[in-house]
C-alpha cells in the first residue's frame, strides 16, 4: 500500500463522508472537500493523530454563491493535504484556527482583508495587507471587485506569442 | 516601571524593507511586539488573474529582489503540472543549478547583514565582496543580476556552455574556501558567538505550531527540506545533508546557513558532473484544462508555496502565493519577546525577511580622469593607506597570534 492509500484508507474509516471523496493528484498530493461543520474534527485528527503537523497555507477562493477555503496541512514526510470548506457568499464567516495553529492568524487577516471572510475568535489586531485608509466594504480578490480608477495593464491577450 | 512603547518603522535606518514595529519596552527588555505589514503589497495575484500565464510568470518574478527564480519556479512548475509537460532533464538541472546559485548569493548577502546588524561589518564587506562571485554567474547565464528570467514554462530559456560551466566550477572552488573561513569565524570568533548565542531563542515546538520555515525552524532543530521531503525539479537526482541545528537562537541560525552554502556547492558539483545533454525545453500551449496544483520550493528563507487554479482558459482563474516570510513573522514575534531592545535588529534580520536588492553595477562607468583600480591594486592601496595612518596590519597580525597563542 502506498503512502497515500494509507492516509485515504485511515481517513475513510474515521470519516465515511470522505469515501470516494478523496483524490490522489500524484504522490504526496491529496485534495478533498470537507463539509464545513465536519472540518474541525477533521483538522484535528490529522493534526493530533495523523502528524500533519503542518498548515502551509490558506487559500481564499472566489467560487460565485461561495467562497472557498483552502486548508493545506503538511507531514513532514512531504505528503500533502488540501482541505476545502465552502462558506455562503451572502454570510461569509468561518472561524479562526489560531487555537490549533498559532501561525495561521496572518493567513486568517489576508483573506478576511481580500475576501471580506470574518473569522470567529481572531483577536483584534492590526489588518493585513491592505492600508489602514482602504474603504469599507472594498475586496479586492472578490471576482466582482474592479478598481475604481482602472490603469492601463498589459497588453490583450491576442497579441502575446506563447 | 512603567512600560513604553517605541514604534520603529515604516521607514527606519534599521530597516532594509517598509515594516511597522510597536515594541512594548520593560526597562530594555522587549515585553511585547506588534506589527504591520503589507507595505510592499502590490496586489500581484489579482494582477495575474487578469494576465496570461506567461505575462504572470514575468510578474511573479518580479515578487522578490533576492529570490526570483525561487517564485517563478514555485509558479512555472505549477503551469507545468497542471498542463502535463515533462520538462527536459537538462531544463530541470539548469533550473536546479540557478536555484543553487541564487542560495548562495541569498545566504551570503544574509550572513553580511547579520555581521552588520551586530557590528561586525568586516565580516559584511568579506561575504559580499565573494557573492559578487555568484552574481557574475547569474548575469552572464541570465543577462541579469536579480531577475535573470531564466525559467519558461515548458523548461528553461538559457543553455550553457561548457565554458560557462567550467568557469562556475572553478569560482565554486574558490567559494568554498572563502565558506571555510566563514565557517572557522562562526565556530572560533568568541565575540561573535556570545553576541549571537541566547539571542532570539525558540524551542523546537514552538518553531513547529508558529509554522516557522526554512533555515529559522531548522536551526531549532526541526528537520525539514522541502528539496528533499518533495523532491522537485532535479533534487531527486542529487546527494545532499539537511543541515539541522539544536542551538534554537540566532547563532544557530548562522550556523545551519553557512552550511547550508557548503551543501549547495556540492549540490551544483554534481549538477554539472552529470548535467544531461538534448534540449532545454518543450513547447508550452496558451491554454491550460481546468485543474489546481500546490507547488512547493524551498526557498533561501524557507518554503515557498505556490497554488494555481486554472479554468481552460489562457489565464489563471486564481494564483495563491505564500512566501517563506510571511510563514516566519509570527516565529519572529515570539522570539523577540523577553530579549532586549538592542537585540531586536538581529532577531528581526535573522529569519533574513525579503528586501529588494536591485543594484546593477556590473560596467563601471569611467568618470572622466578617474581611474579604474583592479582588486589587487585596490587592496594594496588600502593596506598601503591604513600603513601610512599609522596602522601595520602585518605589525598586527602578528601581535594577535602571539596574544592567541598561535605560532606563525
Amino acid at each position: 500500500m502506498t503512502a497515500e492509500e494509507t492516509v485515504v484508507k485511515e481517513l475513510v474509516e474515521k470519516f465515511p463522508f470522505f469515501a470516494e471523496k478523496i483524490r490522489t493528484q500524484r504522490a504526496r498530493r491529496l485534495w478533498a472537500d470537507v463539509p464545513a461543520e465536519q472540518f474541525e474534527a477533521v483538522a484535528h485528527h490529522l493534526f493530533e493523530k495523523m502528524g500533519f503537523t503542518m498548515l502551509c497555507s490558506i487559500t481564499g477562493l472566489d467560487e460565485g454563491a461561495t467562497f472557498g477555503l483552502l486548508y493545506h496541512f503538511g507531514q513532514p514526510s512531504g505528503m500533502m493535504i488540501g482541505l476545502k470548506i465552502s462558506i455562503p457568499r451572502e454570510k461569509p464567516e468561518w472561524k479562526t484556527f489560531i487555537s490549533m495553529f498559532p501561525g495561521s492568524e496572518l493567513y486568517e487577516r489576508e483573506i478576511a482583508d481580500l475576501y471580506g471572510v470574518r473569522f470567529e475568535g481572531l483577536p483584534a489586531g492590526l489588518r493585513y495587507p491592505l492600508p489602514d485608509d482602504w474603504p469599507d466594504n472594498e475586496f479586492p480578490l472578490r471576482k466582482d471587485w474592479k478598481p475604481k480608477h482602472a490603469v492601463a495593464t498589459a497588453a490583450p491577450a491576442a497579441e502575446v506569442k506563447s | 516601571m512603567s512600560k513604553i512603547t517605541i514604534p520603529i518603522g515604516p521607514q527606519h535606518p534599521a530597516l532594509k524593507e517598509p515594516a511597522s514595529f510597536k515594541i512594548t519596552l520593560n526597562g530594555e527588555e522587549i515585553y511585547s511586539m506588534d506589527m504591520r505589514l503589507g507595505y510592499n503589497h502590490r496586489g500581484i495575484e489579482k494582477a495575474c488573474e487578469e494576465r496570461s500565464y506567461i505575462q504572470g510568470l514575468y510578474l511573479i518574478e518580479r515578487i522578490c529582489g533576492i529570490c526570483s527564480h525561487s517564485h517563478s519556479t514555485a509558479y512555472i512548475q505549477a503551469l507545468e503540472e497542471l498542463a502535463g509537460l515533462q520538462v527536459p532533464k537538462r531544463g530541470l538541472y539548469i533550473r536546479t543549478l540557478i536555484a543553487e546559485l541564487e542560495r548562495i548569493h541569498s545566504h551570503l548577502l544574509w550572513l553580511g547583514v547579520a555581521a552588520h546588524e551586530v557590528g561586525f561589518d568586516t565580516l559584511l564587506m568579506y561575504t559580499w565582496r565573494d557573492r559578487e562571485l555568484v552574481m557574475d554567474h547569474l548575469a552572464e547565464i541570465g543577462g541579469n543580476r536579480v531577475n535573470y528570467a531564466v525559467n519558461t514554462f515548458g523548461g528553461v530559456r538559457r543553455d550553457l556552455t561548457p565554458d560557462e560551466i567550467a568557469h562556475i566550477l572553478k569560482d565554486v572552488d574558490t567559494l568554498e574556501e572563502r565558506t571555510k573561513y566563514y565557517a572557522q569565524v562562526a565556530t572560533e570568533e568568541s565575540t561573535l558567538i556570545a553576541r549571537l548565542s541566547k539571542v532570539g531563542v525558540m524551542s523546537k515546538t514552538e518553531a513547529e505550531t508558529l509554522g516557522a520555515v526554512g533555515p529559522t525552524a531548522r536551526a531549532c532543530g526541526v528537520d525539514r527540506d522541502v528539496r528533499r521531503d518533495d523532491p522537485y525539479a532535479a533534487y531527486g537526482d542529487v546527494q545532499f545533508k539537511v543541515c539541522v541545528d539544536d542551538h534554537c537562537d540566532v547563532y544557530g541560525r548562522v550556523l545551519v546557513r553557512v552550511g547550508e552554502l557548503f551543501e549547495s556547492y556540492n549540490i551544483i558539483r554534481q549538477l554539472l558532473k552529470n548535467l544531461p545533454e538534448g534540449p532545454i525545453a518543450v513547447k508550452s500551449p496558451r491554454r491550460i484544462a481546468a485543474g489546481e496544483v500546490f507547488s512547493r520550493y524551498e526557498a533561501p528563507r524557507g518554503e515557498d508555496c505556490h497554488y494555481v487554479k486554472s479554468n481552460g482558459t489562457d489565464k489563471p482563474e486564481r494564483v495563491k502565493i505564500r512566501a517563506p516570510t510571511l510563514a516566519n513573522w509570527r516565529a519572529v514575534r515570539k522570539m523577540i519577546e523577553g530579549n532586549y531592545l538592542a537585540d531586536a535588529p538581529i532577531i528581526i534580520a535573522a529569519i533574513d525577511p525579503c528586501f529588494s536588492c536591485t543594484d546593477r553595477a556590473i560596467e563601471l562607468v569611467r568618470p572622466a580622469g578617474g581611474e579604474v583600480l583592479t582588486w589587487d591594486q585596490l587592496r594594496r592601496h588600502g593596506i598601503e593607506w591604513h600603513r601610512q595612518q599609522g596602522l601595520d596590519f602585518a605589525a598586527l597580525n602578528k601581535k594577535l597570534n602571539s596574544h592567541m597563542g598561535r605560532v606563525k
